[in-house]
């Protein structure tokens, strides 16, 4: 879809418009970290682990000091009065021993964790010195499955959990239960129960810039500044304070441009405490950018999960009882996020289907690899991959068709608000609004599906391996419970909306002014939208989990409305009208149904509402207002995605000819926007479906450290993707009835493209693991020629 | 290691006298001594193009060539692409046609892009993916940034006609 080039008539909300965000970056004037630099700086680099799991025996500093620019060299011993690295929100006691320290303690846990930081007064010469850091350490067998019994974390700890001193800290760090209902007993009725060992491999989001840091510390102001923000500047801000024991408002945060996001990017690292720690013990400002390497070993993974999970259905394949036993392979430490991913996996594992009766229990492990957090659909990619992989296995124990199988279980449109007792993210799930059958229908007419079965049944018979797959899913978005934001007009009329939001790339500024716009009757490029910046406003949710839409749209439409209720009062005074007969067109006040009546512009109101006016009466001074979002409950997106593939029976490459999203948005702010979020999902999800993963040797190397090895889509693997966004089922929780965009894409790709394969190869059930790569799918097939050849030839 | 060494770089036109140590990038040059920071680095390796630039009209990337071997080149950069407040074609079409997410590979797809359409404006639609597909997207599929190119590349053919 392309721009809507009129851009100043017609409705703002709803039109693809053109991005604000956009004329800067086509002329390569972003501020990403990375162009920022003060003068008199220092760069920082990261002596990493080369061992997976070792005891730490010494660190040899000395050279390394002693080489040309270097003006520090920091191990744990010289930051020992700052704790590990705590977590953003309240989590269980039981996993505060597992948080990551700045630096390497007693151990050596993974490949590329920091154990000691050099810092010179030029890059280079900081990475000349970074390699005459010699790292004394005893190597020990690491832990490279999660779902192996579990192992020693460490000796001798004991903790909350009651665990002896004996027998250590273990590396299951957490056991986690949710479910409902009478599973043992529908399991014992049920006509046929089927189960699954699935997996999900391990990869991440992995944003096309690296990760970076600059801090400045301004001491005329005792204020430490932090440039490369993003997604929680605010939470961020806290955290930072916390560990320096400073107050909130000496720290600032500053996001500039962000080179993607997908949830990896902008939460705390250990690399981000040690630039400001250096910025105030060195009185120098200190930057900090990793090269790609780093970022392969050393920001967060993901994903990675067994399932062992069976389902109960009856005759007519209703499921009446799902139990799943899962593995989390957390990696090293416990980063920020506590074990969200697990919680948010166990509770959005039913997605769109009843399930009367469920239990998960999720183990929580920690391995010798880069620690693990949030990507994009966290919890949800590998859910709906176990999910849609059950449904499809149904389907074909009963021999029915997949389709209708996911008919007869999907929850309906009369049973919304539709609540389940499990949570996700801290909040109960209840379904706010959906017509999942419709957007079934929908799909299906869209990309022709009894036709397209036709068609693949001849290409099959004419001996081509081709096939499609489907998946249904909920996802979820919109989490508060509030957000703020605050509007201004000035003289000239310009509009500036402060939020505290976050841009990580995906047009939240474009989006923001448009709501802005809509709702005060101005031109949507006269908006000015601040986002990240934590000296501009007290408090703001960030971009994360797919918030951004529901909560600071609904913050920037509550401060607009009541903006614009204080142009009307004093236009209204000033133009002898009541404010009811007055309306704001194009940035002016005019008098509804008097074409060419009195009339005044915004930015002559926001004059007669300056401090000294003389007509300014009670009112207070400036055209500005402030309004709050506030909600209980997620927004429930939902979609069908469905995938056409075919393989080449020689090498066993999956190719994908043909993508469908369905996706109801509840309302779209800007469909051009929706759209390029549900793609860039697609693809990333294409990605770890088929040849994202990293992969690690048995002594804990990881193998995938460069672009060569760490295989993402390049437009050669990318189909023309089929977008049909509907707006069925508005939000119920807030006014513009907004859900989100943002994870909905990357959502079902897995399994969508497991069902595919499975059918190109007519082997129901076979894709079990992603990604699905050219060996693996090979592998399928020679087992396959092996079954079908008589035994007798075996002899 | 650290000697250095007189070297001119002539970046989108402009001269830059520069005393630099031979092992600097080109691309490191560009963003810390020229100041032109609109070239980004992701990989340093040679493989997202987050880097390319044109050095005498061929797209390269700038991670894997020496700044002192660009010495006599012409070298252009995203910073030269537009006219003033002319933006290139390329530009325009990447705003229209929602090319650009992050924008952090943006400038890399548009230096390839216009070593393309200025090397090869009548290349076939197979080739010019091919191509394409040497750089790196992770925001936006790739969907807006082929149908930008392709709509450029019209444009381009239309105007020369």
């Amino acid at each position: 879809m392309s721009a809507d080039p009129n851009t100043s008539a017609g409705p703002v909300l709803g039109r693809s418009l053109p991005r604000l965000e956009d004329p800067p970056l086509v002329r390569g004037r972003g501020r990403f970290v990375g162009d920022i630099s003060f003068p008199h700086q220092l760069h920082m680099r990261v002596v990493r682990s080369p061992y997976a799991h070792a005891r730490l025996r010494a660190i040899d500093v000395a050279a390394a000091l002693g080489a040309p620019g270097v003006v520090a060299v920091w191990t744990a011993a010289d930051i020992a009065d700052l704790p590990a690295i705590d977590f953003r929100d309240p989590a269980a006691e039981a996993l505060r021993p597992y948080r990551q320290p700045l630096l390497a303690e007693e151990r050596l846990r993974y490949v590329g964790e920091p154990a000691a930081a050099v810092f010179a007064t030029d890059p280079y010469l900081a990475e000349d010195a970074a390699d005459l850091v010699a790292i004394e350490a005893d190597e020990l067998p690491p832990v490279l499955d999660a779902a192996a019994p579990p192992g020693r974390f460490a000796e001798g700890l004991s903790t909350s959990q009651g665990l002896s001193t004996s027998q250590g800290l273990s590396t299951e760090a957490v056991e986690m239960h949710g479910g409902y209902g009478e599973v043992e007993a529908a399991f014992a009725s049920a006509h046929a129960i089927v189960a699954l060992d699935l997996e999900i491999g391990r990869h991440s989001g992995v944003p096309l810039e690296p990760r970076g840091a600059l801090a400045y510390w301004d001491a005329s102001r005792d204020v430490l500044e932090l440039y490369g923000a993003a997604k929680v500047p605010h939470r961020n801000r806290d955290a930072l304070a916390r560990m320096f024991g400073r107050a909130a408002a000496a720290v600032v945060l500053k996001e500039g441009n962000t080179g993607g996001g997908f949830g990896v990017r902008g939460e705390l690292y250990p690399e981000d405490f040690l630039v400001c720690l250096a910025a105030l013990r060195l009185e120098r400002p200190v930057k900090w950018i990793e090269d790609r390497r780093e970022n392969l070993m050393a920001a967060n993974h993901s994903r990675q999960q067994r399932h062992l999970v069976r389902v109960a259905v009856d005759a007519e394949g209703h499921v009446l009882a799902l139990d799943d036993e899962l593995y989390l392979d957390q990696g090293a430490y416990v980063r920020t996020h506590g074990a969200r991913v697990l919680e948010m996996t166990i509770g959005m594992l039913p997605g769109p289907y009843h399930i009367p009766a469920y239990r998960a229990v999720g183990h929580f492990r920690l391995t010798n690899k880069t620690p693990a957090a949030t990507y994009r659909a966290p919890g949800r990619y590998e859910g709906s991959f176990v999910r849609e992989r059950l449904l499809d296995a149904v389907a074909d124990r009963l021999g029915l068709d997949r389709i209708e199988v996911r008919r007869r279980n999907l929850i309906a449109k009369r049973e919304m608000p539709f609540s389940r007792p499990l949570s996700a993210l801290g909040t109960e799930i209840v379904y706010d609004s959906g017509d999942y059958a419709l957007l079934l229908d929908k799909a299906l007419a869209q990309i022709g599906w009894d036709a397209l079965q036709t068609e693949l049944k001849r290409r099959r018979a004419a001996g081509e391996l081709v096939g499609a797959g489907l998946g249904i899913f909920v996802d979820k978005g919109g989490l508060g419970p509030a957000d703020g934001a605050r509007v201004t007009v000035d003289t000239t009329g310009a509009v500036e909306l402060v939020t505290g939001g976050s841009n990580v790339g995906q047009g939240f500024a474009t989006a923001m002014a448009q709501i802005c716009a809509d709702a005060l009757g101005v031109d949507y490029r006269r908006v000015r939208v601040v986002y990240g910046q934590t000296d501009r406003i007290q408090y703001g949710i960030g971009a994360h989990a797919s918030r951004a839409s529901v909560m600071t749209g609904g913050a920037t439409h509550a401060a607009t409305l009541k903006l614009r209720e204080k142009a009307l009062d004093m236009a209204a005074s000033l133009l002898q009208a009541a404010p009811g007969e007055l309306n704001i067109e194009d940035g002016v006040v005019v008098h509804r149904g008097r074409p060419g009546g009195p009339s005044i512009a915004l930015g002559e109101i926001a004059r007669h509402l300056a401090p000294d006016s003389p007509v300014l009466g009670d009112r207070d001074p400036g055209l500005c207002a402030e309004g709050w979002f506030r909600t209980s409950h997620m927004t429930y997106p939902y979609g069908v995605q469905i995938a056409v593939v075919r393989v080449d029976g020689d090498t066993g490459q999956a190719a994908v000819e043909r993508y469908l999203c369905a996706y109801d948005i509840g309302r779209a702010i800007n469909p051009m926007l929706v759209e390029g979020q549900l793609v860039g999902g697609i693809v990333q999800g294409l990605g770890g479906a088929l040849y994202e993963e990293f992969r690690y040797d048995e002594r804990g190397e990881p193998l995938s450290v460069t672009f060569a090895d760490y295989l993402m889509p390049t437009l050669r693997e990318v189909p023309p993707i089929e977008i049909l966004l509907t707006e069925d089922a508005p939000s119920p929780l807030n006014p513009l009835g907004i859900k989100s965009a943002g994870e909905g894409g990357i959502t079902p790709v897995g399994a969508v493209i497991a069902a595919a394969i499975d059918d190109a190869l007519t082997l129901p059930g076979a894709i079990t693991r992603l990604p699905a790569t050219p060996q693996r799918i090979k592998a399928l097939l020679r087992a396959a020629a092996q079954r079908a050849r008589p035994v007798a030839a075996e002899g | 290691m650290s000697e250095r060494t007189d070297v001119t770089l002539n970046v989108n036109g402009r001269f830059y006298p520069l005393r630099l140590e031979p092992r600097r990038t080109l691309l490191d040059a560009i963003r810390d001594e020229c100041g032109l920071t609109g070239t980004h680095m992701g990989c340093e390796h040679g493989v997202c193009g987050a880097c390319t630039v044109l050095v005498d009209g061929a797209p390269i990337r700038a991670c894997l060539m020496f700044a002192v071997q660009a010495e006599g080149a012409m070298i252009r950069t995203v910073e030269g692409l537009a006219n003033g407040d002319r933006l290139h074609p390329l530009q325009r079409a990447l705003i229209a046609h929602h090319g650009v997410q992050c924008g952090f590979c943006t400038p890399g797809f548009l230096m390839l892009a216009a070593g393309i359409l200025e090397r090869e404006p009548e290349i076939g639609d197979d080739e010019l993916l091919e191509a394409l597909s040497s750089n790196l997207c992770r925001c936006t599929g790739y969907q807006g940034i082929v149908a930008a190119v392709r709509a450029a590349i019209a444009e381009w053919r239309a105007g020369s006609s």
